[in-house]
């Protein structure tokens, strides 16, 4: 096996004991000693410390670059006003997923592209795929930034003390620039945990100084340091997609519930065509929300979703879910049975167990 | 972290064998740890009688789930049932409160590895 890459703040996170695991070829923390419950609370109450320095960053400038993220996404970015950012995905033809991303608008001529770290390869290679048509430069940052992400209701009060930005009036969706602890960052009101939160990009070099810092303002506040363990269970309650699981290149934009994000009277773009069509004929599948009704049955990644001793679908992604205390899931399933109160079965190791269809997201934050 | 009153398993099982013929079973501190938070524990029926290696039940942690194999061949004599409330145990005293079966012994206890051959598994696959 190669060797696995790096963030630049691997050594922080052996400092603080983390237990570490290969994610899509990246070491990474997926808990710290405190555990995926008390890090998922945390962050739910409290506020909670992730590095998403895996994350890509391609940046696209020039006159053409409008028109080339355009003809790439589906969501309309001309609408984005400079210091907006929107949820989006670039689709293939057939409508399904090369990857989802975020679309910062940094100037009229100047977008930054925030892809999956497992993907970015193919997405940078996508994207460079595109743009000779187009009058624009496309660059790979990744490996020269760092992302850090400060999810939870204290996020603010913590932060606020390391920042002269004022942070209240960045809403949701929107970033601005300034410094924190004295390192220039792009400060950006999103987050994977449908919690209030900042992410601060930097210099690669300068994330261990922004680490620290948030670190230490935040101990008083009772944030702690987060992994990707839950990470996962956080963005499952809140129905967020993650690539691999909810969507891929075999599901399209429509199936995966993500219509919202498809304009699809904003003009030409790659997948239209397809999904224009999908919506013109009745969906034979659909992602929806789901509770077991037993404890111990805990549905998993990727189980199947059966019916008279037939598969029918299957679980994307399933875990206990910390904050609601019920096991959760989200699969897809045949249309006719997805109805909201309605039951399901999932083999879970051989047994078919039953489930209800509950409202999603499961959790949503009291604002 | 390998009490030396007990033998153990590649799969991480432990065993407390008595000397009138019971024993206590359940996973080690490596194991609990590499599972994360423990938040059920499915246990098999008072009477059951399991072989040696066979599954008698399941651990769940939040993030994924592992199959307990019965360390030596026997009958369940009783299960913990505190750990349906509490869990955490497993990973709070893995050797002690966080037990999972006592069985009667109907077979042997060869093939287990003693705290020093399991030491060196675990040093092994730590790396």
């Amino acid at each position: 096996m190669s060797e696995l890459m790096k963030t630049p703040l691997n050594v922080a996170h052996r400092a603080l004991n983390a237990k570490m695991v290969d994610f899509g070829g990246w070491d990474m923390p997926v808990q710290y000693p405190a555990g995926i419950l008390a890090e998922h609370e945390a962050v739910r109450t409290r506020a909670g410390l992730f590095d998403v320095s895996h994350m890509g960053e391609i940046r696209v400038k020039g006159p053409g670059a409008l028109a080339l993220i355009e003809h790439l996404t589906p969501n309309a970015v001309s609408q984005l006003v400079i210091g907006q950012i929107h949820y989006t995905a670039f689709l293939y033809e057939n409508g399904t997923f090369v990857d989802d991303l975020l679309v910062y608008r940094e100037g009229d001529e100047e977008f930054l592209l925030v892809v999956n770290a497992g993907n970015c390869d193919k997405d940078f290679a996508w994207v460079q795929t595109h743009a000779p048509a187009f009058d624009c430069t496309v660059v790979n940052e990744s490996p020269a930034t760092g992302q850090i992400a400060l999810q939870g209701p204290r996020s603010l009060a913590i932060l606020q003390p390391l920042t002269e930005t004022p942070l209240e009036p960045i809403g949701y969706y929107f970033f601005t620039h300034g410094q924190v602890a004295g390192v220039p960052c792009l400060i950006s009101r999103t987050g994977y945990t449908g919690e209030d939160g900042f992410e601060l990009y930097c210099a690669a070099a300068d994330a261990p100084k922004v680490w620290d810092a948030v670190m230490a303002a935040g101990t008083p506040h009772g944030l702690l340091p987060a992994g990707l363990g839950c990470r996962n269970t956080l963005r499952l309650e809140c129905k967020m997609a993650l690539y691999g699981h909810e969507i891929d290149d075999t599901i399209h934009a429509l199936e995966a519930g993500l219509g919202w994000i498809v304009k699809l009277d904003k003009g030409s773009f790659i997948g239209r065509d397809a999904l224009l069509a999908a919506k013109a004929a009745p969906a034979h599948r659909k992602l929806v929300g789901f509770k077991t009704l037993e404890k111990r049955d805990i549905a998993r990644d990727h189980m199947p979703v059966v019916k008279d001793g037939a598969t029918v679908g299957f679980v994307t992604s399933g875990a206990p879910s910390p904050t609601c205390g019920i096991n959760l899931g989200l699969a897809y399933v045949p249309t006719d049975q997805a109805v909201l109160g309605g039951r399901i079965q999932i083999e879970i190791r051989g047994r078919a167990v039953e489930a209800e269809i509950i409202k999603t997201p499961f959790y949503k934050r009291q604002k | 972290m390998f009490p030396a009153d007990l033998l153990y398993t590649k799969d991480h099982e432990w065993i407390r064998a008595a000397a009138d013929g019971t024993a206590v079973v359940g996973i080690t501190h490596y194991a609990q740890e590499a599972l994360g938070d423990v938040v059920f524990v499915d246990l098999p029926e008072v009477g059951a009688a399991i072989g040696q290696g066979e599954e008698f039940g399941t651990v769940e942690s939040v993030k994924t789930v592992s199959e307990l194999n019965l360390p030596a061949a026997g009958e369940v004599l009783a299960v913990n049932d505190t750990l349906a409330d509490h869990p955490e145990a497993v990973n709070e005293d893995p050797y002690g409160a966080g037990w999972m079966v006592k069985i009667r012994l109907t077979g042997g206890l060869d093939g287990l590895l003693d705290p020093t051959a399991y030491a060196a598994l675990v040093s092994a696959e730590s790396h």
